[in-house]
């Protein structure tokens, strides 16, 4: 920030607006090699997300769990660390939350649904310093213990509502008995689920509006608080970050507890919000996509909650799509790879349309040592 | 000089475009058989560009380069090397586990009938080289275990050795002791004897008087003036270099030393590869005053700086500051409780972030305190206001406060991490390497600036490989070697010889 300046915002824009229209040229390129037809899928995909007011309501409702993952992919690529983890925090998060809304069934909701968030924050938060102590104390690299991280929970969360065995298996501690066979917790308790925007059929929950919220409050902290100076600086120049003063590995931590929260608050959510359970097969690539958003936001909290706000209309008009058009929804992942491709190597686009570095043009793409 | 007095080497019309850049423009320049012609300029002036033009690892954006009267084309320097065109670069591109003799052969291998490498032939051409140019190196030592002087005399013997005509050589005095420059010296005058033609680059003057037959001068990619050494003084080839006026000595009156203010007992410390760099380090120094310390690069003084402003760990011994013990703490300790003050030698890796804005990098270690932070908000506008201010007042040249640092010129970046160090109330000063790499003006400005926070009381610490710089600053001078202080000479009695000497390891009274 502090820098802004219409030719500036110009330049930042332009690399992911690029980045957008490539992915969904090379998008269409594969559907007619398929032989398909990419404009009427186009077509779906734009009436899937925006035709409707359902269509607008699944967008939004998609749309808070990616803003969020999201930041949390881009407040640790501010501190120079990639954040891999993002879908193993967001279980944990999930676990958390899920567990705070199926107990506790006389508390009154003002008290619960938050009580029930912030567990699913704690529970990211936690998940995400571990792999920032494992670097800190022993140099173990993120990209390589989050990826870990991310089976462990996957795997812990599968074991909470294990539905137990015909051989004497134990179940899970959070298993519902009263589905049975199936592997699932009990629904979350009314009082734990966060409020109706517009009900049913829309439901657009009011997650969505903390999720804006936290982008302001992402921002603060990254350009207008001493905390996001020393985010940035180790991010930066990590040398320079030690002549500083600035308690590197603290910082490192810390940056890495704030990715945790975030994707934690994105797990509990969906949780408290659209599922009002948890089973195994929930969460998804979300973690994952995280990443395609931060990119593509190119870290800046504001460019994150429109990156995720593309990438929620593409998921969300992709059902539409599949009905009207015949092409299958799984382009959507193809759309999606390609994007992560040119936003994650931006000399790509710089090539394809020739646009040569300025001079005093800050890199975008964080940098990311391999060296720690 | 050659019958027909067609010149080796004709340089005609060089321009040289990087975007946004002109770093050769219409650039002119003969060499004569057997001359040793200077290139003199500051860093940035387009010396290191012209001169990978000539050695093939640039293509000129426009002009022409005749060797023997004969056009060149060169696409790489395997075709300069093809035309008698030899390099020494300032960093040398030598294998330091390989012998001189592997090196040296590196890219022209000699080869028996069975395919391996005749290492008995080169090494039998390596003697008879260094015999007839009075190169004395040992083919069969491994060039890690050779001092660095040995190590460019490899250099040049592997241009000779692929028959090289023409030798430049880039800033070669830099890491040298001025013995090791004498013996340079001698080496050149040699060749010259030899017939070779060498272009010698360099921004220190007195050399470029007493070793060049010719001097030329660039300024801003353009060849600013042509002269020799009968006809030039220091003060005019200054000039020509900068463009205006410079003052080369530096006015100081007599030290009146206070007290202590920084005192360093038996430091030991590793350096980054694991080894001992600093083996029981001890000296003071008091209000008012400058040590400089001297030595050639790589003798430890990196570390010590490192060690005393806590970038690194001290494995034994103390650094007291103000009679407080603060070996070990925290940068943050050191700098804001031990009042000090700290220019770093890399000021790529530590003194800056070059993506930040220049009013940014003027807080980076005092961002938290007020009036740049309020708890943990940042106070955007004091900011950017003691940005305009310290620019101001130290000539940092920047189109504004928000201008990237990194989008800077080299002196000017300097400048700004000067403004930013020397513009807090402090009582120790460590400035380390404070004017390498940038040009004569700033560095004019920033030894007055040091002289001056000298005369207010404040203890200055010195680390320079500029002995010029040492002995036109320091108050006394100590002489670090192998990771010691081998001696610490008061000023008055320092001379370029006995200071060289004891940068070479040779304690006073010892017989070389």
């Amino acid at each position: 920030m502090g820098n802004f300046s219409l030719r500036r915002l110009f330049r930042s824009l332009l690399i992911p607006i690029l980045a957008v229209i490539t992915a969904l040229i090379v998008g269409a390129v594969i559907m007619w090699l398929a032989g398909d037809n990419p404009i009427a899928a186009y077509k779906g995909l734009f009436q899937g997300a925006f035709g409707s007011a359902r269509g607008w309501a699944t967008t939004i409702r998609k749309w808070s769990p990616l803003l969020l993952t999201g930041l949390s992919v881009a407040i640790a690529f501010q501190a120079g660390l990639f954040n891999i983890g993002a879908s193993g925090q967001f279980m944990m998060g999930t676990i958390f939350s899920v567990w705070v809304g199926i107990n506790f069934a006389d508390m009154p909701a003002i008290i619960h649904v938050p009580l029930a968030i912030s567990a699913g924050i704690l529970g990211g938060l936690l998940w995400g310093a571990i792999p920032g102590i494992l670097k800190v104390t022993t140099g173990a690299h993120e990209v390589i213990t989050t990826i870990m991280l991310n089976y462990i929970a996957a795997l812990f969360a599968g074991w909470t509502v294990y539905a137990g065995g015909s051989q004497g298996q134990k179940p899970g501690p959070l298993w519902d008995p009263a589905a049975k066979a199936i592997s699932q917790t009990p629904p979350v308790v009314e009082s734990a689920r966060i409020p109706f925007i517009f009900g049913p059929p829309y439901r657009v929950h009011w997650g969505i509006a903390l999720a804006i919220i936290t982008i302001f409050v992402m921002a603060w902290i990254i350009y207008k608080t001493t905390i996001g100076f020393e985010l940035r600086t180790v991010g930066q120049n990590f040398k320079a970050s030690k002549y500083a003063g600035i308690r590197v590995g603290w910082t490192i931590i810390l940056a890495m507890m704030l990715a945790g929260a975030l994707a934690g608050m994105a797990g509990a959510i969906e949780t408290l919000g659209v599922n009002f359970k948890f089973a195994p097969e929930f969460g998804g690539s979300v973690g994952f996509d995280g990443i395609t958003v931060a990119l593509l936001g190119q870290t800046n909290p504001f460019g994150v909650g429109l990156a995720a706000f593309f990438l929620a209309s593409l998921a969300a008009g992709g059902a539409k799509m599949q009905f009207d058009s015949g092409v299958s929804s799984d382009i959507i992942q193809v759309i999606n790879a390609l994007l992560l491709a040119f936003v994650a190597a931006p000399a790509i686009i710089r090539y394809i349309y020739r646009i040569r570095k300025s001079p005093e043009e800050q890199e975008t793409t964080p940098k990311i040592s391999w060296g720690g | 000089m050659s019958k027909d007095n067609i010149p080796v080497l004709e340089v005609k019309h060089i321009t040289k475009r990087f975007p946004g850049v002109i770093a050769n423009d219409d650039v002119n320049l003969t060499l004569q058989k057997g001359e040793i012609l200077a290139l003199l300029g500051e860093n940035g002036a387009g010396k290191s560009t012209l001169m990978n033009i000539i050695y093939g690892l640039y293509k000129p954006t426009e002009g022409e380069i005749y060797v023997n009267g004969k056009k060149a084309e060169m696409h790489s320097p395997k075709d300069a090397i093809a035309l008698g065109i030899g390099m020494v670069h300032q960093h040398f591109q030598l294998v330091p586990v390989m012998t001189v003799a592997e090196n040296i052969m590196l890219g022209a291998e000699s080869v028996k009938k069975n395919g391996l490498l005749d290492i008995k032939k080169v090494s039998k051409e390596i003697s008879e080289l260094s015999h007839r140019y009075h190169l004395d190196v040992d083919p069969s030592a491994k060039v890690e275990d050779l001092p660095v002087g040995v190590q460019q005399r490899v250099e040049i013997i592997k241009a000779l050795y692929r028959e090289a005509e023409i030798l430049i050589l880039d800033e070669p005095t830099a890491v040298l002791t001025p013995q090791e420059i004498e013996g340079l010296f001698e080496i050149m005058k040699r060749l010259q004897a030899q017939g070779k033609s060498i272009i010698f680059i360099s921004h220190k003057l007195k050399e470029v008087l007493y070793i060049s037959d010719r001097i030329v001068v660039l300024r801003g990619g353009k060849v600013v003036g042509e002269t020799t050494p009968q006809d030039a003084t220091q003060e005019k080839l200054a000039a020509m270099m900068v463009g205006r006026e410079v003052i080369l000595t530096v006015d100081k009156a007599p030290p009146s030393p206070g007290n202590v203010v920084l005192e360093v007992k038996n430091l030991k410390a590793k350096s980054d590869l694991g080894e001992m760099a600093l083996n029981g380090v001890s000296f003071q120094v008091r209000e008012g005053e400058i040590l400089g310390v001297a030595g050639v690069q790589g003798n430890g003084q990196t570390e010590l700086v490192e060690v005393i402003t806590s970038l690194k760990k001290a494995e034994d011994g103390q650094v007291i500051i103000s009679g407080e013990d603060m070996t070990n703490a925290s940068p943050r300790t050191i700098t804001q409780k031990g009042q000090s003050s700290h220019v770093p030698e890399d000021r790529h890796a530590y003194g800056m972030v070059s993506t930040y804005s220049v009013a940014d990098n003027l807080v980076l270690n005092i961002y938290n305190l007020p009036p740049f932070a309020k708890g943990i908000t940042i106070n955007r506008p004091a900011i950017i206001k003691h940005a305009e201010e310290l620019i101001k007042e130290f000539d940092v040249r920047t189109p504004g406060p928000l201008t990237p640092g990194g989008s800077l010129s080299g002196g000017n970046q300097q400048k700004m991490v000067v403004a930013r160090e020397f513009s807090r109330p402090i009582k120790l000063l460590i400035a380390a390497q404070p004017t390498r790499g940038i040009d004569v003006g700033s560095i004019e400005f920033i030894h007055n600036q040091i002289v001056s926070k000298r005369d207010e009381g404040v203890a200055v610490l010195l680390v320079s490989s500029e002995l010029d710089e040492i002995m036109a600053l320091s108050d006394r001078i100590a002489v670090m070697y192998k990771g010691e202080i081998i001696d610490i000479v008061p000023r008055e009695e320092a001379t370029r010889e006995n200071i060289g000497l004891l940068m070479a390891g040779v304690k006073r009274g010892e017989k070389v």
